[in-house]
């Protein structure tokens, strides 16, 4: 029961895009519609469970002083034959994602997690906290997907949800949503709305603001 | 080219249409100080690094890029994104090193956010950018030093943004993480407003 801890923690509690402030650079670029969100964290959640098994599996073999290249080699690695296969079975889609895919290497959240958890940890709770990281990670940008292409669009993987108004339908899509700043007001308010339903991860405020109460204005 | 540097610094600014770097730009954007500190590295990194994997990429692992040795045929570009951030690492370790040697007080200055850049998406998307548009030498250091220069406006932005914020009451949900969200949105309204821009 404590092992699937690691496994569901990363999902709301401790969730990495909202909480931990790892990987939101991919999170908002490739949310435009879910079919890109949706293989996005795929790609990811594929990396990163591979990288922190492979990563934990040779822990006590990696000098410290060299271990930050030897973790980024060898996601660089994976990251390139997600990449490839990207590119051999959808090849629409991986123009779509244009360079993102490529970005999971700087992807905060992958090392982060081989960092912080895989270099200390055995093979299997290795695995269960990446793939618990790698869902909440996806069910973000699933989430933030739904909204801007719902909305953006009115389509749901492409299919049609609303009849926007060019084809004779009653709904006008919103351009806003397909632009970039709707990905940052849509992350802010959800991160608004979780913190409402968990008010422990509200942070505290850097200056108190004094209220006098009898102060009269002039 | 003016047009490709207005270009990179503003409409197509890394962070704010391209979401590249965020993390960094919201952990190290609290106070003003720090953030012109990390926005003049990034400065600095990316106008070395991006026409150096121009180079790497164009005469080491593009097609056909060995036929002098009588290896025909030889593309290697399925490399181009380790060997980009081997350049970026080593660059980032070379530089802190120089600077180190010759100009100690940089170096104390952006002693901690040199390590910090090798993480940064900014720099490694620069760079696959690079590769996907087919730059040239010249426009990859236009738009290395441009694509700098719209990170570091943007980073330095939102600091001085959030050290009034501190004295704003916002609600205890949106405080911090969420707030900073919103105002980066704000932002990238008024950058997208440049996208008309022709020089």
């Amino acid at each position: 029961m404590k092992r699937l801890q690691h496994l569901y923690a990363p999902l709301v509690d401790n969730n990495p895009v909202t909480l931990q402030i790892l990987g939101i650079c991919s999170a908002l670029a490739v949310t435009t519609s879910m079919t890109t969100a949706l293989v996005m964290s795929l790609a990811l959640i594929a990396v990163l469970v591979a990288s922190s098994m492979i990563i934990s599996a040779i822990r006590h073999h990696i000098p410290s002083s060299i271990r930050l290249i030897l973790q980024i080699t060898i996601i660089a690695s994976l990251v390139i034959v997600a990449d490839l296969m990207i590119q051999a079975f959808a090849f629409d889609i991986s123009q779509r994602l244009s360079i993102f895919v490529g970005l999971i290497v700087t992807n905060c959240l992958v090392l982060g997690r081989a960092e912080a958890f895989a270099m200390r940890n055995p093979v299997g709770l290795s695995a269960l906290d990446a793939l618990g990281n790698g869902l909440g990670y996806g069910l973000v940008l699933l989430i933030i997907g739904f909204v801007r292409e719902l909305f953006g669009a009115g389509t749901l993987f492409g299919q049609t949800v609303f009849p926007s108004v060019h084809d004779g339908g009653w709904f006008t899509p919103l351009n806003l949503m397909l632009l970039a700043p709707s990905a940052f007001f849509l992350l802010g308010l959800l991160i608004w709305a979780i913190r409402s339903v968990r008010p422990a991860q509200v942070e505290p405020a850097d200056y108190e603001i004094s209220i006098e109460p009898n102060r009269r204005s002039p | 080219m003016i047009d490709l540097f207005v270009r990179s610094i503003f409409a197509d600014n890394l962070i704010l249409s391209f979401f590249l770097g965020v993390c960094t730009f919201l952990a190290v954007s609290k106070r003003l100080d720090t953030a012109v500190g990390l926005g003049i590295a990034v400065i600095v990194v990316q106008t070395i690094t991006v026409p150096l994997n121009y180079l790497i990429l164009s005469r080491l692992l593009a097609p056909n890029a060995w036929d002098w040795l009588g290896l025909a045929g030889v593309d290697l570009t399925f490399l181009s994104l380790i060997a980009f951030i081997g350049v970026i690492a080593a660059v980032v370790q070379i530089l802190e090193m120089v600077l180190d040697r010759f100009v100690p007080a940089l170096y104390r200055a952006l002693g901690i956010f040199l390590p910090l850049i090798t993480v940064n998406c900014a720099i490694l998307g620069g760079s696959l950018f690079m590769a996907q548009r087919d730059y040239d030498l010249t426009e990859s250091v236009v738009f290395g030093l441009g694509g700098g220069i719209g990170w570091a406006l943007a980073i330095m932005g939102l600091a001085a943004i959030r050290e009034r914020l501190n004295y704003a009451d916002i609600p205890a949900g949106l405080r911090g993480l969420g707030m900073a969200f919103i105002v980066t949105g704000l932002m990238s309204m008024g950058f997208t407003a440049f996208a008309g821009v022709q020089l």
